[in-house]
C-alpha cells in the first residue's frame, strides 16, 4: 500500500512577503533568492501546477526530471525531495506538503501533444507550453523553446506500474492542499497553471492556484 | 547483409552523433552482456524539435519502451519507431551518468593517468557531441537508455534489473524523420555493478520498407500513435518531401 506523507507548514500567510493568485490558464515567472520559501496552494483541488525551475545564475541549467529521480531513486515528489538541475545541482527542497505526491513524468500539455492525445481538432485550444513560451518571451534573457524541459506537475498523480504501464489518476489533491519548497540557490520559477479541458483528472474544470513567498 | 549502408562498433565509453535519414533502420546489437547506450534524438533539420520523454510515455500509457512504441518529439510528431526488439524493455526515466557519479562508484580516473582506459560518463559524452552539433547543455533532457530495464514499485522506487541484456540482444529503430542521434555507450546510472560495465555495441544502418499505414504495427498500436504519424506526414507534405 502506497503511503502518502503529509507534512504541514508552520508558516503563516499573513507573514508572507508575496501573495498572488494565478488563475487557470495563466503563467507566472519570478526569481527566488537562496533560502526563500515558495508555497503553491491548490485552491479548489485536483488542479495541475506545471512548474519549471532554472538556476538563476546559469539559466541554461534547467530543472531535470531524471536528475531529480536519480538523486532520490524514486519518481514521486514529496517532503524531502530535492529538485535538481540537469547538472545535478540542488535547486530547491520540498519542506512541507499536504498533498503527499507530485508527478515528475507527465510533462506539460502543448497544442501539438493535445492533437496526439485527444484529437486533431484540439490544436487551437489553450495549453501549458503556450503559457510557458509566452512567459519566456516576456522575460527575454535569451530563454527559448530549447529551455523547456520536462516539468513538475504539482498536485498531479501519474502512477507507474511495475509492469511498465502509466496511468493518470485523480483524487490525490483537495481544496487547500499545498506544497512548499525552499530555494537552495538563486532560482527562477516558471509556472503554467494548466488550462487542460480534455483530461478528466481535473473534472474538466481548471481552477486557480495561489503562490506565496516567505523569507527563510 | 549487403543492404547495410553503414556500420560502426561503438566501443565501451565511446560516443557518436550524426544525422540519419527518414526511411532508414538503425539496428543496435549488444556484442556482450550488460550493454547500455544513452540516446538523444533531434529533428536534424530543426534541432529545436527533440525527443520528449513525457509526451512519448503519456500518449502511449507506458513507462518503458519496446517494439510497437514510437519516440515522439515535443512537436507531436514521430521521430522514430521501434520496429524490432529482442528485450521487451528499454528505459527512459533513468538518465545518464555523470563524471562525479562515475568516480564515486567506480573510482576516480583521469586521462593523465589511465590514458584512453579512463572511465567516460554519459553527460560529458553527450555534452561534447551536442556542442559539436551546434547545441549545448540546455538541450540535455531525458535520454533513452537502450538495453536497460528500470521499473518502479508501488511506492515509486526505481529498480534496475541486472542481467536484463544478454550478449547478442538487439533493438531496431525506424526513422520517421531525418534525425540527429547523439549516443553515449556508458553504464546506466542505476546499474549496481561494482566494476565499470563495458559492452561494445554494433550499430548498423539499413533501408526500411515504406510504412504502410493500413498494416504497420507502430501506426496501429494506438489512435494516439496514428495521429502522431499523421502530424509527421503533414510536416513532410508541407515541405514537399
Amino acid at each position: 500500500m502506497t503511503v502518502f506523507i503529509h507534512k504541514e507548514s508552520e508558516r503563516r500567510p499573513d507573514e508572507a512577503l508575496y501573495d498572488h493568485i494565478i488563475p487557470a490558464g495563466e503563467g507566472w515567472m519570478r526569481d527566488l533568492r537562496p533560502g526563500q520559501v515558495l508555497r503553491i496552494v491548490d485552491l479548489e483541488g485536483n488542479q495541475a501546477a506545471d512548474t519549471l525551475f532554472y538556476d538563476a545564475e546559469n539559466p541554461e541549467d534547467h530543472y531535470s526530471a531524471v536528475q531529480t529521480i536519480a538523486g532520490q531513486q524514486n519518481i514521486y515528489l514529496t517532503t524531502g525531495s530535492v529538485l535538481r538541475a540537469e547538472s545535478g545541482k540542488p535547486l530547491l527542497t520540498i519542506v512541507a506538503d499536504t498533498c503527499g505526491r507530485h508527478d515528475t513524468l507527465g510533462g506539460a500539455c502543448s497544442a501539438q501533444s493535445n492533437t496526439v492525445r485527444y484529437a486533431h481538432e484540439t490544436l487551437p485550444m489553450h495549453n501549458c507550453r503556450d503559457t510557458f513560451m509566452l512567459q519566456l518571451a516576456k522575460r527575454g534573457d535569451g530563454y527559448t523553446k530549447r529551455d523547456l524541459a520536462p516539468n513538475i506537475n504539482f498536485f498531479m498523480n501519474v502512477p507507474v506500474t511495475p509492469e511498465g504501464g502509466l496511468t493518470f489518476a485523480d483524487g490525490v489533491s483537495a481544496p487547500g492542499r499545498y506544497v512548499e519548497m525552499r530555494a537552495e540557490t538563486s532560482v527562477t520559477a516558471l509556472i503554467s497553471n494548466c488550462p487542460q479541458l480534455n483530461n478528466p483528472c481535473n473534472a474538466y474544470n481548471p481552477t486557480p492556484v495561489r503562490v506565496l513567498i516567505w523569507e527563510s | 547483409m549487403s543492404s547495410i549502408v553503414w556500420s560502426l562498433e561503438l566501443a565501451p565509453g565511446a560516443k557518436w552523433s550524426g544525422a540519419i535519414a527518414r526511411g532508414r533502420l538503425v539496428r543496435f546489437t549488444a556484442l556482450e552482456a550488460g550493454a547500455n547506450v544513452s540516446m538523444l534524438l533531434y529533428n536534424a533539420d530543426d534541432k529545436t524539435e527533440r525527443y520528449n520523454m513525457p509526451d512519448t510515455l503519456k500518449a502511449q500509457y507506458t513507462s518503458h519502451l519496446t517494439k510497437g512504441h514510437v519516440l515522439m518529439s515535443d512537436n507531436g510528431r514521430v521521430l522514430a519507431s521501434i520496429v524490432e526488439d529482442g528485450l521487451g524493455w528499454h528505459d527512459t526515466i533513468g538518465g545518464c551518468t555523470t563524471r562525479e557519479a562515475t568516480a564515486a562508484k567506480y573510482g576516480t580516473t583521469s586521462f593523465q593517468r589511465e590514458r584512453n582506459d579512463w572511465l567516460r560518463n554519459g553527460r560529458d559524452n553527450l555534452a561534447g557531441e551536442l556542442v559539436r552539433c551546434g547545441l549545448g547543455m540546455r538541450d540535455l533532457g531525458p535520454v533513452v537508455n537502450l538495453f536497460s530495464k528500470v521499473y518502479c514499485d508501488e511506492d515509486g522506487n526505481t529498480i534496475f534489473v541486472p542481467g536484463h541484456c544478454p550478449a547478442g540482444a538487439s533493438v531496431t529503430l525506424r526513422l520517421e524523420m531525418n534525425a540527429l542521434l547523439v549516443l553515449s555507450n556508458t553504464p546506466h546510472p542505476l546499474d549496481p555493478a561494482t566494476a565499470y560495465p563495458s559492452s561494445p555495441v554494433a550499430i548498423e544502418v539499413l533501408p526500411a520498407d515504406p510504412v504502410d499505414p493500413a498494416t504497420d504495427p507502430c501506426v496501429l498500436r494506438r489512435p494516439e500513435n496514428r495521429r502522431a504519424f499523421e502530424n509527421t506526414w503533414s510536416y513532410f507534405a508541407l515541405l514537399g518531401q
